[in-house]
């Protein structure tokens, strides 16, 4: 694969792992969070991890939309979805997610609610134009990336005049909860959690370019890579972190210039700005209610906004008390401390918002990296 | 967010749409965001939309450094 | 002298409730379409059960069901894929396989001409794997009660004396020998899924295999602990069943596992991993270390198995993890599948 392949070479990951080792100072630990799930995922596909020194640790952190949608969001779909007149769309990965006592879409559409998983939102228009007396409505999730398409699909639903579409809008942005994990009150307290720099999205960043980490960098003195999701460019990603963090810069750098600039794409960004604007504030899976960091549809657009055409109602469900996602997206607590993992809660029977997706934490942990807590055990 | 990979655009279509290639596998997807889009271009596809062209000569030129970066690494002594 | 009417109108005709009923429709249903199809002397008897003779050594039995969606797909339709599945679940315990059933369930509406299709297929890769369709039902349902068609099938075999394969045998310091490459069954099936629908000139890899493990037994007689075609959950799923059931781990080795590029490229679109998509024409034989290069040349040498390969080795664990070394040399373990594969975006 093209452009994929080439950034997959051993013999080069090999030679940078060494690099990473000769530069990182080792009476010093260097603690990067990769925002992304998307990063979260390849860390642990191609386990990144045991090619860094020891001192090199990778955090988690909650850059995975599915993994921090709150569970009442997905109460209000399943009930939308039990309507008879609804065909509710939604993407593969919102199957499984967890609602109130074990609820989810993938239930509710065994027990006969039309559900109907997608790969795209064109599939969306294209079931509302072929079944003009139902109601159909796209449960649109996703952080930057996600959102334009959203927006692609309401101007064209605009453009056909169809009057049987609407769209459960869930999205969120990034560079607000990359400020909330740097603000939240473990992070104050003196010697909590630090995060030395941080591993920015690949292709949230394709959309809204490298200018608004620039801020965040700013404000906060911390450094961020941009970095391309292939396994060089993380690893290439990680050694400019070690570097910045050797020099004591916090600037903005982009790994992944073959696909970010600094504007982004202004297409994409007009199309978006157009059609949504802020919440005064989203329930984050886990981080609890972040100002400014959720979109709705403007007003101009309520006809294709489903929660006010069909009059849901807000849907509130609180977190097992026991799960530590919290403080796990954070990067305070690791999935191994938390006292529901790999009991009660499983990929299978999941609890909290890190074990939902496969790029959560802890589904990442027990998927790929659980072997490493045996051998652990067995060297201490 | 995330899973999102590069494709080769191999046929423009009416109302902005084309067809991208990888290895033998197509798909129709949306190029609604993107300006000047040509065959034989690179793009990134996320669920079913383009979302950017890749640069050939920025990617050459992280080939390059990551290579750079890699030798620097292996003429230091393990 | 026939005693129908009227001839079955295949080219138009469509099942209905009468075909299920008992009655002459069922009966000139079987013998047009079915009995015609399978062609052989246990079904001329026209009998609800056949008798045979058993030979030297234990005999083997089978059972499955058949409900892939859609019926037919690009290298093989429901009734092949019935076929050469239930061949080589015998097939896998060394046996010969000899003699399968084949029990249809059919929605009201189906069309003559798709199901004398699928009927060809199935005496075609009866046929083509030695074995005979001896005996059969029908049943005919109410629309919307059968997604089309169910097949069911059972299968019987002899395996010879001596050999016991079974996933309890395998040993710390086995091989793992894989017959070719992954995901293609999966990717082709998923192609034509109405919502994911990309173009690929990847056809399922649906075979009947029994041939090929008789090469492998010939070449590796007592060294090969057991055989296994990794199906649905691919062959994560199977390494973990063994695992569990052999009471250890494995260690593999991602850069030797075969999988054709465009089957990576559909897996990396849909963000599916290979290790777990099904294959239908593929096998996992774990080996002693002393028989595996024996058994993998034999493998090679068939046209089954052309791009066999051995892909990592049995270990001692107790938490029985499927480990393997990715192509970088990190490592990850090969976990049990959740639930079911849905394409990702994220």
């Amino acid at each position: 694969m093209k452009y994929a392949d080439e950034f997959r070479d051993k013999e080069i990951a090999l030679g940078l792992a060494k690099t990473i080792r000769a530069e990182s100072h080792p009476d010093r630990p260097y603690r990067f969070m990769e925002f992304c799930g998307g990063h979260t995922h390849a860390i642990s596909r191609y386990g990144l991890e045991d090619m860094l020194p020891n001192n090199v640790r990778m955090i988690h952190g909650p850059g995975c939309p599915v993994c921090v949608l709150p569970a009442g969001r997905i109460d209000m779909a399943i009930r939308l979805a039990e309507r008879s007149e609804i065909i509710l769309c939604v993407y593969g990965d919102l199957m499984r997610v967890p609602g109130s006592q074990g609820a989810s879409l993938l239930k509710a559409k065994a027990r006969g609610a039309d559900i109907r998983m997608v790969y795209s939102t064109i599939d969306a228009i294209r079931i509302a134009e072929e079944n003009p007396e139902r109601e159909i409505v796209f449960f649109a999730i996703g952080f930057e990336t996600t959102t334009p398409p959203t927006a692609v699909m309401i101007r064209l639903a605009e453009k056909k005049q169809l009057s049987n579409f609407s769209v459960f809008c869930n999205h969120v942005l990034t560079p607000p909860a990359m400020q909330n994990i740097l603000e939240s009150p473990d992070i104050r307290s003196i010697g909590r959690v630090e995060i030395d720099g941080f591993v920015g999205p690949a292709h949230v960043s394709t959309i809204i370019g490298t200018a608004p980490y620039e801020f965040f960098a700013e404000e906060f003195g911390k450094p961020v890579v941009i970095s391309g999701f292939e396994p060089l460019d993380m690893m290439q990603a990680i050694l400019m972190l070690v570097r910045q963090v050797n020099e004591h810069r916090h600037e903005v750098e982009n790994q992944y210039s073959r696909a970010v600039t600094r504007d982004g794409n202004l297409r994409a960004k007009e199309e978006v700005s157009d059609i949504f604007e802020l919440r005064d504030q989203f329930e984050w899976r886990g981080l609890g209610q972040v100002p400014y960091s959720g979109l709705k549809l403007k007003r101009a657009y309520a006809k294709y906004d489903a929660e006010v055409r069909f009059g849901m109602n807000e849907l509130r469900v609180d977190d097992n008390p026991a799960c530590e996602c919290g403080a796990i997206l954070r990067g305070v607590k690791k999935p191994v401390d938390c006292k529901l993992f790999g009991t009660v809660c499983t990929p299978e029977t999941a609890m909290g918002s890190c074990m939902v997706s496969s790029e959560g934490a802890c589904a990442a942990h027990w998927t790929y990296g659980r072997f490493r807590d045996h051998q652990q055990r067995r060297a201490s | 967010m995330c899973l999102a990979i590069p494709a080769e655009v191999t046929k423009l279509l009416p109302d902005e749409m084309a067809i991208v290639s990888i290895d033998g596998v197509s798909k129709e997807i949306s190029v609604a965001l993107i300006e000047n889009l040509a065959v034989g271009d690179y793009v990134i596809i996320h669920v079913g939309y383009a979302l950017t062209k890749i640069d050939p000569e920025e990617a050459r030129r992280t080939l390059e450094l990551l290579r750079e970066l890699s030798i620097e690494g292996q003429g230091v002594a393990p | 002298m026939k005693a129908y009417q009227r001839k079955l109108d295949i080219k138009n005709g469509c099942v209905d409730l009468s075909h299920g009923s008992g009655g002459r429709a069922m009966a000139q249903l079987i013998s047009g379409l079915f009995h015609e199809a399978f062609g052989n002397e246990w079904l001329a008897r026209g009998n609800d059960q056949s008798a045979f003779d058993v030979g030297a050594g234990r005999m083997v039995m089978t059972t499955d069901g058949y409900v892939v969606s859609p019926l037919f797909f690009p290298g093989g339709n429901i009734g092949s894929l019935a076929v050469h599945g239930t061949v080589n679940d015998i097939a896998m315990a060394g046996a010969k396989p000899l003699y399968l059933s084949a029990s249809f369930i059919i929605e009201e509406g189906f069309r003559f001409s798709d199901l004398k299709m699928i009927a060809e297929s199935m005496g075609e890769a009866a046929r083509t794997a030695g074995v005979h369709i001896i005996t059969g039902d029908t049943k005919v349902v109410e629309r919307g009660k059968a997604d089309g068609l169910f097949i069911s099938t059972a299968g019987v075999g002899v395996v010879p004396d001596g050999l016991d394969l079974s996933a309890e045998n395998a040993c710390v310091g086995d091989r793992v020998l894989i017959s070719g490459t992954l995901g293609d069954h999966g990717v082709a099936i998923m192609s034509k899924r109405q919502n994911l629908a990309f173009e690929t000139e990847i056809v399922s890899d649906s075979a009947s295999l029994n041939d090929l493990v008789a090469q492998m037994v010939h070449a590796g007689g007592r060294g090969i602990r057991l055989m296994r075609d990794p199906t649905r959950g691919g062959l994560a799923a199977t390494l973990n069943e063994i695992a569990q059931q052999s009471d250890l781990g494995f260690h593999l080795q991602e850069e030797a596992i075969p999988v054709k590029p465009g089957v990576a490229a559909a897996c990396e679109l849909l963000g599916l991993d290979p290790l777990y998509v099904a294959n239908e024409g593929k096998l996992v034989a774990i080996v002693a270390p002393e028989a595996a290069k024996a058994v993998l040349a034999a493998m090679r040498a068939h046209p089954l198995g052309r791009d066999a390969a051995d892909v990592g080795e049995a270990v001692a664990d107790d938490h029985h993890f499927v480990q393997m070394a990715t192509s970088f040399g990190g490592g990850r373990i090969v976990d049990w599948l959740s639930g079911e594969q849905l394409p990702r975006i994220c």
